[in-house]
Protein backbone atom coordinates (compact mmCIF):
# COMPACT_ATOMS: atom_id res chain seq x y z
CA UNK A 1 0.00 0.00 0.00
CA UNK A 2 1.63 3.23 -1.11
CA UNK A 3 0.78 6.79 -0.22
CA UNK A 4 -1.17 8.57 -2.94
CA UNK A 5 0.72 11.33 -4.69
CA UNK A 6 -0.35 14.24 -6.86
CA UNK A 7 0.63 12.07 -9.80
CA UNK A 8 -2.13 9.60 -8.95
CA UNK A 9 -4.74 12.32 -8.88
CA UNK A 10 -3.46 13.89 -12.11
CA UNK A 11 -4.13 10.56 -13.82
CA UNK A 12 -7.83 10.80 -12.94
CA UNK A 13 -7.96 14.58 -13.38
CA UNK A 14 -10.54 14.40 -16.23
CA UNK A 15 -12.95 12.34 -14.09
CA UNK A 16 -12.52 14.64 -11.07
CA UNK A 17 -12.90 17.68 -13.31
CA UNK A 18 -16.15 16.51 -14.96
CA UNK A 19 -17.67 15.27 -11.68
CA UNK A 20 -16.87 18.53 -9.87
CA UNK A 21 -18.21 20.70 -12.66
CA UNK A 22 -21.35 18.57 -12.89
CA UNK A 23 -22.08 19.47 -9.25
CA UNK A 24 -21.26 23.14 -9.92
CA UNK A 25 -23.54 23.20 -12.97
CA UNK A 26 -26.37 21.65 -10.97
CA UNK A 27 -26.14 24.49 -8.42
CA UNK A 28 -25.68 27.23 -11.02
CA UNK A 29 -28.73 26.00 -12.90
CA UNK A 30 -30.82 26.47 -9.75
CA UNK A 31 -29.83 30.11 -9.37
CA UNK A 32 -29.68 31.35 -12.94
CA UNK A 33 -33.23 32.08 -14.00
CA UNK A 34 -33.79 32.89 -17.64
CA UNK A 35 -36.46 32.76 -20.30
CA UNK A 36 -34.54 30.09 -22.15
CA UNK A 37 -34.06 26.79 -20.31
CA UNK A 38 -30.46 25.94 -19.38
CA UNK A 39 -29.22 29.38 -20.47
CA UNK A 40 -26.13 28.99 -18.29
CA UNK A 41 -26.00 25.22 -17.83
CA UNK A 42 -25.82 24.35 -21.53
CA UNK A 43 -22.75 26.43 -22.52
CA UNK A 44 -21.03 25.38 -19.30
CA UNK A 45 -21.71 21.70 -20.00
CA UNK A 46 -20.35 21.91 -23.53
CA UNK A 47 -17.28 23.82 -22.28
CA UNK A 48 -16.72 21.21 -19.58
CA UNK A 49 -16.92 18.32 -22.01
CA UNK A 50 -14.67 19.92 -24.64
CA UNK A 51 -12.01 20.94 -22.09
CA UNK A 52 -12.18 17.50 -20.43
CA UNK A 53 -11.76 15.92 -23.87
CA UNK A 54 -8.57 17.91 -24.39
CA UNK A 55 -7.38 17.16 -20.84
CA UNK A 56 -7.76 13.42 -21.50
CA UNK A 57 -5.38 13.62 -24.45
CA UNK A 58 -2.57 14.66 -22.09
CA UNK A 59 -1.52 11.07 -21.36
CA UNK A 60 -1.48 9.89 -24.97
CA UNK A 61 1.50 7.68 -25.90
CA UNK A 62 3.07 7.81 -22.46
CA UNK A 63 4.13 4.48 -20.97
CA UNK A 64 1.28 2.50 -19.39
CA UNK A 65 0.94 2.90 -15.63
CA UNK A 66 -1.56 1.82 -13.01
CA UNK A 67 -2.36 4.51 -10.46
CA UNK A 68 -4.45 4.91 -7.27
CA UNK A 69 -3.17 1.64 -5.80
CA UNK A 70 -3.97 -0.30 -8.94
CA UNK A 71 -7.54 0.94 -9.36
CA UNK A 72 -7.07 2.91 -12.58
CA UNK A 73 -5.09 2.23 -15.73
CA UNK A 74 -3.51 5.14 -17.53
CA UNK A 75 -2.55 4.23 -21.10
CA UNK A 76 -2.95 5.45 -24.66
CA UNK A 77 -6.16 3.57 -25.37
CA UNK A 78 -7.88 5.03 -22.31
CA UNK A 79 -6.72 8.55 -23.22
CA UNK A 80 -8.12 8.14 -26.72
CA UNK A 81 -11.44 6.57 -25.69
CA UNK A 82 -12.03 9.02 -22.81
CA UNK A 83 -11.42 11.92 -25.14
CA UNK A 84 -13.78 10.40 -27.71
CA UNK A 85 -16.40 9.97 -24.99
CA UNK A 86 -16.21 13.64 -23.99
CA UNK A 87 -16.33 15.00 -27.54
CA UNK A 88 -19.06 12.53 -28.53
CA UNK A 89 -21.23 13.53 -25.60
CA UNK A 90 -20.71 17.21 -26.37
CA UNK A 91 -21.99 16.50 -29.90
CA UNK A 92 -24.95 14.51 -28.51
CA UNK A 93 -26.04 17.39 -26.27
CA UNK A 94 -25.54 19.88 -29.10
CA UNK A 95 -27.85 17.87 -31.38
CA UNK A 96 -30.36 17.08 -28.63
CA UNK A 97 -30.90 20.70 -27.58
CA UNK A 98 -33.88 21.84 -29.64
CA UNK A 99 -35.64 18.48 -29.59
CA UNK A 100 -35.37 18.13 -25.82
CA UNK A 101 -36.35 21.77 -25.24
CA UNK A 102 -39.54 21.28 -27.29
CA UNK A 103 -40.51 18.36 -25.03
CA UNK A 104 -39.69 19.99 -21.69
CA UNK A 105 -36.70 17.69 -21.11
CA UNK A 106 -34.08 20.41 -21.45
CA UNK A 107 -33.49 21.05 -17.77
CA UNK A 108 -30.33 21.30 -15.73
CA UNK A 109 -30.76 17.78 -14.35
CA UNK A 110 -30.75 16.29 -17.84
CA UNK A 111 -27.33 17.82 -18.55
CA UNK A 112 -25.99 16.91 -15.12
CA UNK A 113 -27.11 13.29 -15.54
CA UNK A 114 -25.39 13.26 -18.93
CA UNK A 115 -22.18 14.55 -17.30
CA UNK A 116 -22.27 11.93 -14.53
CA UNK A 117 -22.85 9.32 -17.20
CA UNK A 118 -19.64 10.56 -18.83
CA UNK A 119 -17.80 10.12 -15.51
CA UNK A 120 -19.15 6.56 -15.37
CA UNK A 121 -17.96 5.85 -18.91
CA UNK A 122 -14.52 7.27 -18.14
CA UNK A 123 -14.29 5.06 -15.04
CA UNK A 124 -15.17 2.04 -17.19
CA UNK A 125 -12.58 2.98 -19.80
CA UNK A 126 -9.77 3.43 -17.27
CA UNK A 127 -10.65 0.43 -15.10
CA UNK A 128 -7.75 -1.72 -13.89
CA UNK A 129 -9.75 -3.25 -11.06
CA UNK A 130 -13.12 -4.99 -10.84
CA UNK A 131 -14.32 -2.33 -8.39
CA UNK A 132 -13.70 0.56 -10.81
CA UNK A 133 -15.32 -1.46 -13.57
CA UNK A 134 -18.46 -2.19 -11.55
CA UNK A 135 -18.86 1.34 -10.18
CA UNK A 136 -18.37 2.80 -13.67
CA UNK A 137 -20.97 0.47 -15.21
CA UNK A 138 -23.49 1.28 -12.49
CA UNK A 139 -22.89 5.02 -12.62
CA UNK A 140 -23.57 5.09 -16.35
CA UNK A 141 -26.59 2.79 -16.04
CA UNK A 142 -28.21 4.77 -13.21
CA UNK A 143 -27.82 8.01 -15.19
CA UNK A 144 -29.40 6.37 -18.25
CA UNK A 145 -32.42 5.10 -16.28
CA UNK A 146 -32.92 8.60 -14.92
CA UNK A 147 -32.59 10.28 -18.30
CA UNK A 148 -35.15 7.95 -19.89
CA UNK A 149 -37.65 8.35 -17.04
CA UNK A 150 -37.33 12.16 -17.10
CA UNK A 151 -39.93 12.28 -19.84
CA UNK A 152 -42.50 11.91 -17.08
CA UNK A 153 -45.76 12.23 -18.96
CA UNK A 154 -44.89 9.67 -21.59
CA UNK A 155 -46.34 6.21 -20.98
CA UNK A 156 -43.81 4.71 -23.37
CA UNK A 157 -40.80 6.34 -21.72
CA UNK A 158 -41.82 5.14 -18.26
CA UNK A 159 -42.24 1.62 -19.56
CA UNK A 160 -38.91 1.75 -21.41
CA UNK A 161 -37.18 3.01 -18.26
CA UNK A 162 -38.70 0.21 -16.16
CA UNK A 163 -37.76 -2.51 -18.64
CA UNK A 164 -34.24 -1.13 -18.97
CA UNK A 165 -33.93 -0.84 -15.21
CA UNK A 166 -35.01 -4.42 -14.50
CA UNK A 167 -32.93 -6.03 -17.22
CA UNK A 168 -29.93 -3.76 -16.57
CA UNK A 169 -30.01 -4.52 -12.84
CA UNK A 170 -30.29 -8.24 -13.58
CA UNK A 171 -27.26 -7.99 -15.88
CA UNK A 172 -25.21 -6.12 -13.28
CA UNK A 173 -26.23 -8.70 -10.70
CA UNK A 174 -25.03 -11.56 -12.89
CA UNK A 175 -21.81 -9.65 -13.66
CA UNK A 176 -21.28 -9.01 -9.96
CA UNK A 177 -21.85 -12.67 -9.07
CA UNK A 178 -19.28 -13.62 -11.71
CA UNK A 179 -16.86 -11.10 -10.21
CA UNK A 180 -17.36 -12.59 -6.74
CA UNK A 181 -16.58 -16.09 -8.04
CA UNK A 182 -13.52 -14.78 -9.88
CA UNK A 183 -12.39 -13.08 -6.68
CA UNK A 184 -12.76 -16.34 -4.76
CA UNK A 185 -10.81 -18.28 -7.38
CA UNK A 186 -7.93 -15.87 -7.92
CA UNK A 187 -7.84 -14.12 -4.54
CA UNK A 188 -7.68 -10.66 -6.05
CA UNK A 189 -9.89 -8.00 -7.57
CA UNK A 190 -7.14 -6.38 -9.62
CA UNK A 191 -7.32 -7.36 -13.29
CA UNK A 192 -3.55 -7.73 -13.59
CA UNK A 193 -3.44 -10.00 -10.53
CA UNK A 194 -6.33 -12.01 -12.00
CA UNK A 195 -4.38 -12.52 -15.22
CA UNK A 196 -1.34 -13.45 -13.12
CA UNK A 197 -3.33 -16.36 -11.69
CA UNK A 198 -3.68 -17.92 -15.17
CA UNK A 199 -1.17 -20.65 -14.50
CA UNK A 200 -2.69 -21.75 -11.20
CA UNK A 201 -6.17 -22.64 -12.51
CA UNK A 202 -7.10 -25.33 -15.00
CA UNK A 203 -9.15 -24.25 -18.02
CA UNK A 204 -11.46 -27.18 -17.39
CA UNK A 205 -12.24 -26.13 -13.82
CA UNK A 206 -16.00 -25.84 -13.44
CA UNK A 207 -16.09 -22.85 -11.04
CA UNK A 208 -13.81 -20.92 -13.38
CA UNK A 209 -16.06 -21.67 -16.36
CA UNK A 210 -19.07 -20.54 -14.32
CA UNK A 211 -17.36 -17.31 -13.29
CA UNK A 212 -16.25 -16.45 -16.82
CA UNK A 213 -19.65 -17.37 -18.30
CA UNK A 214 -21.40 -15.05 -15.87
CA UNK A 215 -18.99 -12.22 -16.64
CA UNK A 216 -19.48 -12.72 -20.38
CA UNK A 217 -23.27 -12.88 -19.99
CA UNK A 218 -23.21 -9.59 -18.07
CA UNK A 219 -21.04 -7.96 -20.71
CA UNK A 220 -23.19 -9.22 -23.61
CA UNK A 221 -26.26 -7.87 -21.82
CA UNK A 222 -24.70 -4.42 -21.50
CA UNK A 223 -23.58 -4.57 -25.13
CA UNK A 224 -27.03 -5.63 -26.35
CA UNK A 225 -25.82 -8.75 -28.16
CA UNK A 226 -28.11 -11.72 -28.92
CA UNK A 227 -29.35 -13.66 -26.87
CA UNK A 228 -29.43 -10.79 -24.35
CA UNK A 229 -30.77 -8.11 -26.68
CA UNK A 230 -34.45 -7.97 -25.62
CA UNK A 231 -34.13 -4.55 -24.00
CA UNK A 232 -32.51 -2.78 -26.97
CA UNK A 233 -35.51 -2.21 -29.31
CA UNK A 234 -37.93 -1.31 -26.50
CA UNK A 235 -35.53 1.15 -24.87
CA UNK A 236 -34.56 2.79 -28.18
CA UNK A 237 -38.18 3.05 -29.22
CA UNK A 238 -39.67 4.17 -25.91
CA UNK A 239 -37.12 6.85 -25.00
CA UNK A 240 -37.21 10.40 -26.32
CA UNK A 241 -35.00 10.53 -29.43
CA UNK A 242 -32.49 12.81 -27.68
CA UNK A 243 -32.04 10.20 -24.93
CA UNK A 244 -31.88 7.40 -27.50
CA UNK A 245 -29.04 9.31 -29.15
CA UNK A 246 -27.20 9.60 -25.83
CA UNK A 247 -27.54 5.95 -24.90
CA UNK A 248 -26.91 4.49 -28.36
CA UNK A 249 -23.84 6.36 -29.56
CA UNK A 250 -21.19 7.15 -26.96
CA UNK A 251 -21.54 4.21 -24.50
CA UNK A 252 -20.38 1.87 -27.27
CA UNK A 253 -16.83 3.18 -26.75
CA UNK A 254 -17.09 2.34 -23.05
CA UNK A 255 -18.60 -1.05 -23.93
CA UNK A 256 -15.58 -1.81 -26.09
CA UNK A 257 -13.32 -0.65 -23.25
CA UNK A 258 -14.87 -2.97 -20.65
CA UNK A 259 -14.58 -5.89 -23.07
CA UNK A 260 -10.93 -5.00 -23.54
CA UNK A 261 -10.20 -4.57 -19.84
CA UNK A 262 -12.02 -7.62 -18.58
CA UNK A 263 -11.40 -10.13 -21.34
CA UNK A 264 -8.01 -9.00 -22.65
CA UNK A 265 -6.24 -7.59 -19.57
CA UNK A 266 -7.90 -9.89 -17.05
CA UNK A 267 -8.96 -13.16 -18.68
CA UNK A 268 -6.72 -13.47 -21.72
CA UNK A 269 -5.11 -16.62 -20.31
CA UNK A 270 -8.47 -18.39 -20.44
CA UNK A 271 -9.37 -17.30 -23.96
CA UNK A 272 -10.56 -20.85 -24.80
CA UNK A 273 -13.47 -20.37 -22.41
CA UNK A 274 -14.79 -17.02 -23.64
CA UNK A 275 -13.85 -17.18 -27.30
CA UNK A 276 -16.62 -19.57 -28.35
CA UNK A 277 -19.25 -17.68 -26.37
CA UNK A 278 -18.35 -14.41 -28.08
CA UNK A 279 -18.27 -16.09 -31.48
CA UNK A 280 -21.77 -17.54 -31.11
CA UNK A 281 -23.12 -14.24 -29.74
CA UNK A 282 -21.49 -12.33 -32.62
CA UNK A 283 -22.99 -14.53 -35.35
CA UNK A 284 -26.44 -14.66 -33.71
CA UNK A 285 -26.41 -10.86 -33.28
CA UNK A 286 -25.52 -10.22 -36.91
CA UNK A 287 -28.15 -12.71 -38.09
CA UNK A 288 -31.03 -11.69 -35.84
CA UNK A 289 -30.30 -7.95 -35.98
CA UNK A 290 -30.21 -7.83 -39.76
CA UNK A 291 -33.20 -10.10 -40.36
CA UNK A 292 -35.58 -8.60 -37.80
CA UNK A 293 -34.67 -5.02 -38.78
CA UNK A 294 -36.29 -5.67 -42.17
CA UNK A 295 -39.69 -6.11 -40.52
CA UNK A 296 -39.63 -2.78 -38.64
CA UNK A 297 -41.74 0.22 -39.63
CA UNK A 298 -40.30 2.54 -37.00
CA UNK A 299 -36.84 3.92 -37.76
CA UNK A 300 -35.78 3.96 -34.10
CA UNK A 301 -36.63 0.27 -33.75
CA UNK A 302 -34.88 -0.39 -37.07
CA UNK A 303 -31.75 1.37 -35.84
CA UNK A 304 -32.00 -0.61 -32.59
CA UNK A 305 -31.81 -3.89 -34.51
CA UNK A 306 -29.04 -2.34 -36.60
CA UNK A 307 -27.19 -1.69 -33.32
CA UNK A 308 -27.56 -5.34 -32.38
CA UNK A 309 -26.04 -6.45 -35.67
CA UNK A 310 -23.28 -3.84 -35.40
CA UNK A 311 -22.40 -5.05 -31.92
CA UNK A 312 -22.15 -8.49 -33.50
CA UNK A 313 -19.54 -7.14 -35.90
CA UNK A 314 -17.67 -5.51 -33.02
CA UNK A 315 -17.56 -8.87 -31.21
CA UNK A 316 -16.44 -10.52 -34.44
CA UNK A 317 -13.34 -8.35 -34.39
CA UNK A 318 -12.85 -8.91 -30.70
CA UNK A 319 -13.26 -12.64 -30.23
CA UNK A 320 -10.05 -13.72 -32.00
CA UNK A 321 -8.02 -12.06 -29.24
CA UNK A 322 -5.35 -10.75 -31.61
CA UNK A 323 -3.92 -7.24 -31.64
CA UNK A 324 -5.29 -6.65 -35.15
CA UNK A 325 -8.72 -7.84 -33.98
CA UNK A 326 -8.81 -5.48 -31.01
CA UNK A 327 -7.69 -2.59 -33.22
CA UNK A 328 -10.41 -3.45 -35.76
CA UNK A 329 -13.05 -3.65 -33.02
CA UNK A 330 -12.01 -0.29 -31.58
CA UNK A 331 -12.01 1.30 -35.03
CA UNK A 332 -15.46 -0.19 -35.54
CA UNK A 333 -16.73 1.26 -32.25
CA UNK A 334 -15.44 4.73 -33.11
CA UNK A 335 -16.91 4.71 -36.64
CA UNK A 336 -20.16 3.28 -35.33
CA UNK A 337 -20.40 6.07 -32.76
CA UNK A 338 -19.89 8.80 -35.39
CA UNK A 339 -22.37 7.17 -37.79
CA UNK A 340 -25.05 6.70 -35.14
CA UNK A 341 -24.64 10.31 -34.04
CA UNK A 342 -25.43 11.42 -37.58
CA UNK A 343 -28.30 8.94 -38.07
CA UNK A 344 -30.24 9.96 -34.95
CA UNK A 345 -29.45 13.62 -35.53
CA UNK A 346 -31.20 13.51 -38.90
CA UNK A 347 -34.29 12.20 -37.07
CA UNK A 348 -33.87 14.99 -34.49
CA UNK A 349 -33.55 17.60 -37.26
CA UNK A 350 -36.75 16.35 -38.91
CA UNK A 351 -38.88 16.22 -35.79
CA UNK A 352 -40.91 19.12 -34.44
CA UNK A 353 -42.85 19.77 -31.30
CA UNK A 354 -45.59 17.14 -31.36
CA UNK A 355 -44.15 15.33 -34.39
CA UNK A 356 -41.57 12.59 -33.84
CA UNK A 357 -40.60 11.75 -37.42
CA UNK A 358 -39.66 8.25 -36.32
CA UNK A 359 -41.77 6.29 -38.77
CA UNK A 360 -40.22 5.06 -42.00
CA UNK A 361 -43.11 6.74 -43.87
CA UNK A 362 -41.94 10.12 -42.60
CA UNK A 363 -38.86 9.71 -44.80
CA UNK A 364 -40.88 9.31 -48.01
CA UNK A 365 -39.93 11.94 -50.57
CA UNK A 366 -37.49 13.66 -48.24
CA UNK A 367 -35.34 14.54 -51.24
CA UNK A 368 -38.07 16.87 -52.55
CA UNK A 369 -38.59 18.55 -49.20
CA UNK A 370 -35.01 18.84 -48.01
CA UNK A 371 -32.40 17.52 -50.48
CA UNK A 372 -29.46 18.32 -48.19
CA UNK A 373 -30.76 16.26 -45.23
CA UNK A 374 -31.65 13.47 -47.64
CA UNK A 375 -28.09 13.45 -48.97
CA UNK A 376 -26.63 13.32 -45.45
CA UNK A 377 -29.00 10.46 -44.53
CA UNK A 378 -27.92 8.67 -47.72
CA UNK A 379 -24.27 8.85 -46.67
CA UNK A 380 -25.13 7.62 -43.17
CA UNK A 381 -27.16 4.69 -44.51
CA UNK A 382 -24.39 3.75 -46.95
CA UNK A 383 -21.91 3.84 -44.08
CA UNK A 384 -24.11 1.63 -41.88
CA UNK A 385 -24.63 -0.80 -44.75
CA UNK A 386 -20.87 -0.86 -45.40
CA UNK A 387 -20.85 0.45 -48.96
CA UNK A 388 -17.52 1.92 -50.15
CA UNK A 389 -16.10 4.58 -50.00
CA UNK A 390 -17.65 5.30 -46.61
CA UNK A 391 -15.88 4.76 -43.29
CA UNK A 392 -18.42 2.05 -42.41
CA UNK A 393 -17.08 -0.07 -45.26
CA UNK A 394 -13.52 0.11 -43.96
CA UNK A 395 -14.69 -0.68 -40.42
CA UNK A 396 -16.42 -3.88 -41.61
CA UNK A 397 -13.44 -4.72 -43.84
CA UNK A 398 -10.97 -4.43 -40.96
CA UNK A 399 -13.08 -6.60 -38.67
CA UNK A 400 -13.55 -9.30 -41.29
CA UNK A 401 -9.86 -9.18 -42.24
CA UNK A 402 -8.84 -9.63 -38.60
CA UNK A 403 -11.17 -12.63 -38.22
CA UNK A 404 -9.85 -14.07 -41.50
CA UNK A 405 -6.22 -13.72 -40.40
CA UNK A 406 -7.08 -15.53 -37.19
CA UNK A 407 -8.27 -18.43 -39.38
CA UNK A 408 -12.06 -18.25 -39.07
CA UNK A 409 -12.97 -18.46 -42.77
CA UNK A 410 -16.47 -19.94 -42.41
CA UNK A 411 -17.41 -17.29 -39.84
CA UNK A 412 -16.31 -14.51 -42.19
CA UNK A 413 -18.30 -15.95 -45.10
CA UNK A 414 -21.43 -16.18 -42.93
CA UNK A 415 -20.97 -12.61 -41.68
CA UNK A 416 -20.57 -11.24 -45.20
CA UNK A 417 -23.75 -12.99 -46.41
CA UNK A 418 -25.69 -11.64 -43.44
CA UNK A 419 -24.29 -8.14 -44.02
CA UNK A 420 -25.71 -8.27 -47.55
CA UNK A 421 -29.12 -9.14 -46.08
CA UNK A 422 -28.69 -6.13 -43.81
CA UNK A 423 -27.97 -3.79 -46.71
CA UNK A 424 -31.62 -4.21 -47.78
CA UNK A 425 -33.20 -2.19 -45.00
CA UNK A 426 -30.60 0.57 -45.11
CA UNK A 427 -31.09 0.96 -48.84
CA UNK A 428 -34.88 0.90 -48.37
CA UNK A 429 -34.56 4.23 -46.53
CA UNK A 430 -32.61 5.62 -49.48
CA UNK A 431 -35.34 4.39 -51.83
CA UNK A 432 -38.07 5.97 -49.68
CA UNK A 433 -36.22 9.29 -49.62
CA UNK A 434 -35.38 9.51 -53.31
CA UNK A 435 -37.91 7.49 -55.29
CA UNK A 436 -41.16 7.63 -53.30
CA UNK A 437 -43.59 10.49 -52.85
CA UNK A 438 -44.71 11.71 -49.48
CA UNK A 439 -48.22 10.89 -48.35
CA UNK A 440 -50.81 13.62 -48.04
CA UNK A 441 -50.24 15.84 -45.04
CA UNK A 442 -46.57 15.04 -44.53
CA UNK A 443 -45.63 17.59 -47.21
CA UNK A 444 -46.88 20.41 -45.03
CA UNK A 445 -43.95 19.86 -42.69
CA UNK A 446 -41.22 22.05 -44.06
CA UNK A 447 -38.24 20.14 -42.61
CA UNK A 448 -36.27 23.38 -42.60
CA UNK A 449 -36.99 24.38 -39.03
CA UNK A 450 -33.79 23.23 -37.43
CA UNK A 451 -30.97 25.44 -36.27
CA UNK A 452 -28.40 26.59 -38.84
CA UNK A 453 -25.46 25.65 -36.60
CA UNK A 454 -26.89 22.14 -36.32
CA UNK A 455 -26.95 21.91 -40.10
CA UNK A 456 -23.23 22.70 -40.26
CA UNK A 457 -22.19 20.29 -37.51
CA UNK A 458 -24.40 17.55 -38.95
CA UNK A 459 -22.88 18.16 -42.38
CA UNK A 460 -19.33 17.87 -41.04
CA UNK A 461 -20.35 14.75 -39.11
CA UNK A 462 -21.92 12.95 -42.08
CA UNK A 463 -19.61 14.17 -44.85
CA UNK A 464 -16.69 13.28 -42.57
CA UNK A 465 -17.68 9.62 -42.96
CA UNK A 466 -16.70 9.87 -46.63
CA UNK A 467 -14.04 12.59 -46.41
CA UNK A 468 -11.92 10.55 -43.99
CA UNK A 469 -11.35 7.88 -46.66
CA UNK A 470 -7.95 9.11 -47.99
CA UNK A 471 -6.54 9.08 -44.42
CA UNK A 472 -8.22 5.89 -43.26
CA UNK A 473 -4.90 4.01 -43.16
CA UNK A 474 -3.41 6.61 -40.81
CA UNK A 475 -6.45 6.42 -38.53
CA UNK A 476 -6.20 2.63 -38.33
CA UNK A 477 -2.45 2.76 -37.66
CA UNK A 478 -3.04 5.35 -34.96
CA UNK A 479 -5.62 3.15 -33.23
CA UNK A 480 -3.35 0.12 -33.60
CA UNK A 481 -0.52 2.07 -31.99
CA UNK A 482 -2.68 3.12 -29.07
CA UNK A 483 -3.53 -0.54 -28.41
CA UNK A 484 0.16 -1.51 -28.25
CA UNK A 485 0.68 -4.30 -25.75
CA UNK A 486 -2.83 -5.75 -26.05
CA UNK A 487 -3.60 -9.01 -27.77
CA UNK A 488 -2.08 -12.46 -28.08
CA UNK A 489 1.03 -12.46 -30.22
CA UNK B 1 -16.00 -23.33 12.14
CA UNK B 2 -18.50 -23.22 9.33
CA UNK B 3 -16.89 -24.27 6.05
CA UNK B 4 -16.76 -21.92 3.06
CA UNK B 5 -19.05 -24.12 1.00
CA UNK B 6 -22.00 -23.45 3.32
CA UNK B 7 -21.75 -19.73 2.67
CA UNK B 8 -21.42 -20.28 -1.06
CA UNK B 9 -24.50 -22.48 -1.08
CA UNK B 10 -26.51 -19.78 0.70
CA UNK B 11 -25.22 -17.25 -1.83
CA UNK B 12 -26.17 -19.50 -4.74
CA UNK B 13 -29.63 -20.10 -3.26
CA UNK B 14 -30.22 -16.35 -2.86
CA UNK B 15 -29.08 -15.86 -6.45
CA UNK B 16 -31.42 -18.57 -7.70
CA UNK B 17 -34.38 -17.23 -5.69
CA UNK B 18 -33.90 -13.73 -7.08
CA UNK B 19 -33.54 -14.85 -10.70
CA UNK B 20 -36.66 -17.00 -10.36
CA UNK B 21 -38.39 -14.03 -8.72
CA UNK B 22 -37.59 -11.81 -11.68
CA UNK B 23 -38.59 -14.27 -14.38
CA UNK B 24 -41.57 -16.08 -12.90
CA UNK B 25 -43.23 -13.11 -11.28
CA UNK B 26 -46.15 -11.96 -13.42
CA UNK B 27 -47.94 -9.73 -10.95
CA UNK B 28 -46.14 -7.05 -9.03
CA UNK B 29 -43.22 -4.83 -9.98
CA UNK B 30 -42.28 -4.27 -6.33
CA UNK B 31 -41.46 -7.96 -6.04
CA UNK B 32 -39.05 -7.58 -8.96
CA UNK B 33 -37.33 -4.69 -7.15
CA UNK B 34 -37.00 -6.90 -4.08
CA UNK B 35 -35.55 -9.71 -6.20
CA UNK B 36 -32.98 -7.30 -7.63
CA UNK B 37 -31.86 -6.35 -4.11
CA UNK B 38 -31.57 -10.04 -3.27
CA UNK B 39 -29.41 -10.57 -6.35
CA UNK B 40 -26.87 -8.01 -5.15
CA UNK B 41 -26.96 -9.48 -1.63
CA UNK B 42 -26.20 -12.92 -3.04
CA UNK B 43 -23.02 -11.54 -4.58
CA UNK B 44 -22.21 -9.74 -1.33
CA UNK B 45 -22.52 -13.02 0.57
CA UNK B 46 -19.92 -14.55 -1.74
CA UNK B 47 -17.60 -11.56 -1.44
CA UNK B 48 -17.65 -11.56 2.35
CA UNK B 49 -17.24 -15.31 2.60
CA UNK B 50 -14.30 -15.37 0.17
CA UNK B 51 -12.77 -12.31 1.81
CA UNK B 52 -12.82 -14.00 5.21
CA UNK B 53 -11.44 -17.30 3.99
CA UNK B 54 -8.75 -15.71 1.81
CA UNK B 55 -7.74 -13.31 4.58
CA UNK B 56 -7.99 -10.48 2.04
CA UNK B 57 -9.93 -7.35 2.93
CA UNK B 58 -10.62 -6.02 -0.56
CA UNK B 59 -13.70 -8.22 -0.92
CA UNK B 60 -15.30 -6.58 2.10
CA UNK B 61 -14.48 -3.11 0.78
CA UNK B 62 -16.18 -4.12 -2.47
CA UNK B 63 -19.28 -5.01 -0.46
CA UNK B 64 -19.49 -1.45 0.88
CA UNK B 65 -19.53 -0.14 -2.67
CA UNK B 66 -22.14 -2.70 -3.74
CA UNK B 67 -24.38 -1.73 -0.82
CA UNK B 68 -24.12 1.93 -1.80
CA UNK B 69 -24.91 1.15 -5.42
CA UNK B 70 -27.81 -1.05 -4.29
CA UNK B 71 -29.26 1.84 -2.30
CA UNK B 72 -28.99 4.18 -5.29
CA UNK B 73 -30.49 1.52 -7.52
CA UNK B 74 -33.44 0.97 -5.18
CA UNK B 75 -34.05 4.74 -5.08
CA UNK B 76 -34.07 5.02 -8.87
CA UNK B 77 -36.14 1.86 -9.25
CA UNK B 78 -38.83 3.15 -6.91
CA UNK B 79 -38.77 6.56 -8.61
CA UNK B 80 -39.36 4.91 -12.00
CA UNK B 81 -42.11 2.82 -10.39
CA UNK B 82 -43.85 6.00 -9.25
CA UNK B 83 -43.55 7.58 -12.70
CA UNK B 84 -45.01 4.40 -14.17
CA UNK B 85 -47.87 4.35 -11.69
CA UNK B 86 -48.67 8.03 -12.34
CA UNK B 87 -48.98 7.47 -16.07
CA UNK B 88 -50.69 4.10 -15.95
CA UNK B 89 -52.42 3.63 -12.57
CA UNK B 90 -51.04 0.10 -12.33
CA UNK B 91 -47.82 -1.65 -11.35
CA UNK B 92 -48.82 -4.97 -12.84
CA UNK B 93 -46.04 -6.59 -14.85
CA UNK B 94 -48.47 -7.75 -17.52
CA UNK B 95 -49.51 -4.16 -18.22
CA UNK B 96 -46.01 -3.37 -19.52
CA UNK B 97 -47.01 -4.13 -23.09
CA UNK B 98 -47.14 -0.79 -24.89
CA UNK B 99 -43.76 -1.45 -26.47
CA UNK B 100 -43.77 -4.73 -28.31
CA UNK B 101 -40.49 -6.49 -27.60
Amino acid sequence: MTVLSAHDFWAVAPEIYVATLACVILVIDLYVRSVRPCAAAYPLTIATLVSAGLLCLDGLFEPTQTVLNGLVMRDSVSALLKSGTCFGTAAVLFYARDYAAARGLWRGEYLVLALFGVVGMMAMIGAAHLLTLYVGIELLALCLYGMIAMERDSVRAAEAAMKYFILGALASGVLLYGMSLLYGLTGSLSLQAVSGATGTLEVSSLPLMLAISMLVVGLLFKLGAVPFHMWVPDVYDGSATSTTLYLSAVPKLAAFAILLRLLSTGLEGWIEIWQDMLLVAALLSIALGNVVAIAQSNIKRMLAYSTISNMGFLLLGFFAGTHAGYAAAMFYAVIYMVTTLAAFSVILALSRSGFESDSLDDFRGLNKRNPWLALLMLIVMFSLAGIPPTAGFFAKLMVLQAALEAGFVAVVVAAVILAVVGAFYYLRIVKLMYFDDAEEGVLTISAHGYRRSMKWVLTVNAIGLVAVTPWIGEVIDFIGKSLMGFGLS
Amino acid sequence: MIPLSHYLIVGALLFAISVVGIFLNRKNLVIILMAIELLLLAANMNFVAFSHYLGNLSGQVFVFFVLTVAAAEAAIGLAILIVLFRTRRSINVQDLDHLKG
